[in-house]
């Protein structure tokens, strides 16, 4: 064989991989790999957020963009020291099209990084921490959830317009707490009230009693508390046993009662919360997705489920303006961009940083439900502050 | 700070002292008195915390109790289950050096804890004090303090002169600080030495399991919530001097005045302070402010 033949046999044998490589692209499954926390404290969460994703996709037969999806998980055990161990099982190993995840802030931080680093496709279904869609935002991250700052700054807002000048903030002193405190001081400087102090403990301390002391002390206008899970019962307990829940508003975004009313009981009755979702909305898409939840899984679904669906939708959108070619990655994401989710929490679309411009609702606590009292604030976009793109 | 406020922050960190001893006066009785370094002593109060919060409707039910009904049959669980796990596991340990004591009972927090995730789930769980306890008492013009936080102080204080009682002013409480120094010498004096370690252990797991009890209804119970008070309980324990039930005592206090103080004053060093305390009288004494034996 000559030099010449040598070559366009190259040049054939290339040309033959290439129609292979699409022909298998266009019958072979999608991966879909989720990293989320499958145990500890985390774990119900992580597990609503795959049933609304699969839920989703069951709806649509199965497929996405005319492609069969095919799950990969990766039990992230909220561990951020793991993160990029883990998130690489799924990038390398498993060779993943598009990676769901998480519920812990600390993790994600780390899974974006990785995600800018490799330029894949990350669609987070939970975890608020603004940076992610700040300074370290980029074309292939996307969130399908909220930020920290979004409740904060409306429950902010409806605290201002209820007339509280004065307001005390207390949180754990960690990122989630500081960007949560941040949107509260942002909303209620909007509407004529400001933060007079902010008080902080060690996350993830429980002891109370010395702060409520401070709070009583300083006789403001009204509370703002960001905490969750234990922490946020035990609070609202301590807060109602030292006699201020009678005297002093709180006020708080909705983890403070989200999925702790049951252990709070009468300590809780009344509070007002800000979230992007409450018992009772009237919205035909919720109903349906609640119905739809409960036959599939026989259990009432919450807001992280709804996040796991709508993270599903969301990625729906990309993957059908592409019918499933995943390699025209520029098309993708601009059709995430431009998506207009029709979520149970109502329809949303997307910033420029590629987070939920959506509604926050004011929420009231009667027995164990967080019933809708309102919007708080409509169409609330996140000024993701340090994001170019 | 005016006075008002001062003094409500003096009898918050007395409060916060009180419930820490009581945690820590286990632990120290294990440590201290039996050489064993047992990391599952938060576990203790976590199962504690759960059994107050599973035993209220079953008694309620089946015996019409109530709170000192729970408290009563959940402090006799614990007396059987410690004397169990000292029988099956820490008898074994004694002669053992500390990293197999480390990891055998770090070993124990990961079993008791996946047991509690299978046994009561993952959510967070309210625990209802007694009627007649869910008063408060007003303080100040805004604040009231609510009463089952005095009735813990009282519980934590009624601990704390109890074991003083048993262990300086008792024959039974003899042997034990004897043992303490030397095995062999008390067993060759006709103390039967393993079934006294044993009850010492089991006392110790039920002082863990009575904080938790006590302390239920105001904590609520949640998943990892031994783990938070293991790490204070060493710092009371270590500060104290090992082993001793009065250095425990004052080491508590020391803690609660220093974490109540220093959240209101420091807020952002809050997290270090009482490490930085511990530091400081580890420099001062090295084996603590009371060294047993």
């Amino acid at each position: 064989m000559n030099g010449r033949s040598q070559k366009i046999a190259a040049v054939l044998c290339a040309a033959a991989l290439t129609v292979t490589a699409a022909a298998a692209q266009a019958q072979s499954k999608i991966k879909v790999g989720f990293m989320l926390p499958y145990t500890g404290t985390y774990a119900a969460l992580g597990n609503a957020i795959e049933n609304g994703f699969r839920l989703y996709v069951q709806e649509q037969g199965g497929k996405l963009g005319g492609r069969e999806i095919e799950y990969f998980k990766v039990d992230d055990e909220s561990e951020p020291s793991k993160a990029v161990d883990n998130i690489n099982k799924l990038i390398k190993r498993d060779n993943v099209d598009v990676v769901v995840g998480t519920v812990h802030s600390g993790v994600v931080m780390a899974m974006a990084k990785v995600a800018k680093d490799t330029n894949t496709l990350l669609v987070i279904p939970n975890a608020g921490a603004r940076a992610v869609t700040g300074p370290m935002c980029a074309p292939s991250i996307f969130r399908a959830s909220f930020s920290n700052w979004q409740p904060g700054y409306a429950m902010g807002k409806v605290a201002g317009e209820k007339g509280a000048k004065k307001v005390v903030t207390i949180t754990w002193k960690y990122a989630a707490g500081d960007e949560s405190v941040e949107g509260f001081k942002d909303g209620i400087a909007a509407s004529g009230g400001q933060v007079v102090k902010e008080l902080t403990l060690p996350f993830p301390n429980v002891e109370f009693q010395a702060l409520l002391t401070e709070i009583a002390a300083a006789k403001p206008d009204a509370v703002y508390a960001f905490f969750a899970g234990g922490g946020a019962v035990k609070f609202v307990k301590d807060y109602d046993a030292a006699g201020l829940g009678k005297t002093i508003p709180l006020y708080g975004p909705g983890f403070l009662t989200d999925g702790t009313l049951e252990a709070q009981g009468a300590s809780a009755q009344g509070l007002l919360t800000t979230l992007h979702y409450a018992d009772g909305l009237d919205l035909p898409k919720d109903k349906a997705f609640r119905a739809a939840y409960q036959a599939a899984y026989k259990a009432a679904p919450d807001v992280y489920a709804v996040q796991g669906y709508d993270s599903a939708q969301l990625l729906a959108v990309g993957l059908n303006a592409v019918k499933g070619d995943v390699a025209k990655r520029a098309e993708l994401v601009a059709a995430m961009e431009k998506a207009k989710i029709d979520s149970p929490r109502g329809t949303f679309t997307l910033s420029k940083s590629h987070e939920p411009v959506q509604d926050i609702y004011l929420r009231k606590v009667e027995g164990t439900q967080n019933k809708v009292a309102g919007v708080a604030v409509k169409a609330l976009a996140d000024p993701s502050p340090g994001c170019k793109m | 700070m005016d006075l008002a406020t001062f003094l409500v922050q003096c009898l918050n960190a007395l409060q916060y002292g009180l419930l820490l001893f009581l945690v820590a006066s286990g632990l120290t009785l294990i440590f201290g008195i039996m050489g064993v370094i047992n990391l599952a002593h938060g576990s203790f109060y976590m199962i504690g915390a759960y059994l107050a919060y599973a035993l209220a409707p079953w008694v309620a039910l089946h015996l019409g109790g109530g709170f000192f009904t729970a408290l009563l049959l959940g402090m006799m669980l614990a007396v059987a289950f410690g004397y169990a796990l000292e029988w099956g596991f820490v008898s074994y340990l004694y002669e053992r050096e500390h990293l197999q004591q480390v990891l055998m009972t770090y070993g124990l927090i990961l079993v008791f804890e996946e047991l509690r995730s299978l046994l009561a789930g993952d959510d967070v769980h309210g625990v209802k004090p007694p009627d007649w306890l869910t008063g408060s008492v007003p303080l100040g013009d805004l604040m009231t303090y609510p009463v089952y936080r005095l009735f813990m102080s009282g519980v934590c204080i009624a601990v704390a002169l109890g074991l003083y009682v048993v262990i300086a002013r008792t024959r039974i409480g003899m042997a034990i600080r004897a043992g303490a120094s030397n095995r062999e010498m008390v067993q060759s004096l006709g103390v039967n030495i393993r079934f006294l370690y044993r009850v010492v252990f089991a006392a110790g797991v039920a002082l863990a399991v009575l904080a938790g009890m006590i302390a239920a209804p105001v904590s609520s119970v949640y998943p990892g919530m031994g783990n938070q008070v293991l790490i204070i309980s060493f710092v009371v324990v270590v500060i104290g001097g090992i082993g001793s039930i009065r250095g425990a005592f004052l080491a508590s206090l020391l803690v609660g005045v220093v974490d109540t103080f220093g959240k209101v004053l420091f807020p952002q060093a809050a997290g270090v302070l009482v490490y930085v305390l511990m530091a400081a009288i580890l420099l001062w004494r090295p084996e603590g402010l009371f060294r047993q034996g």
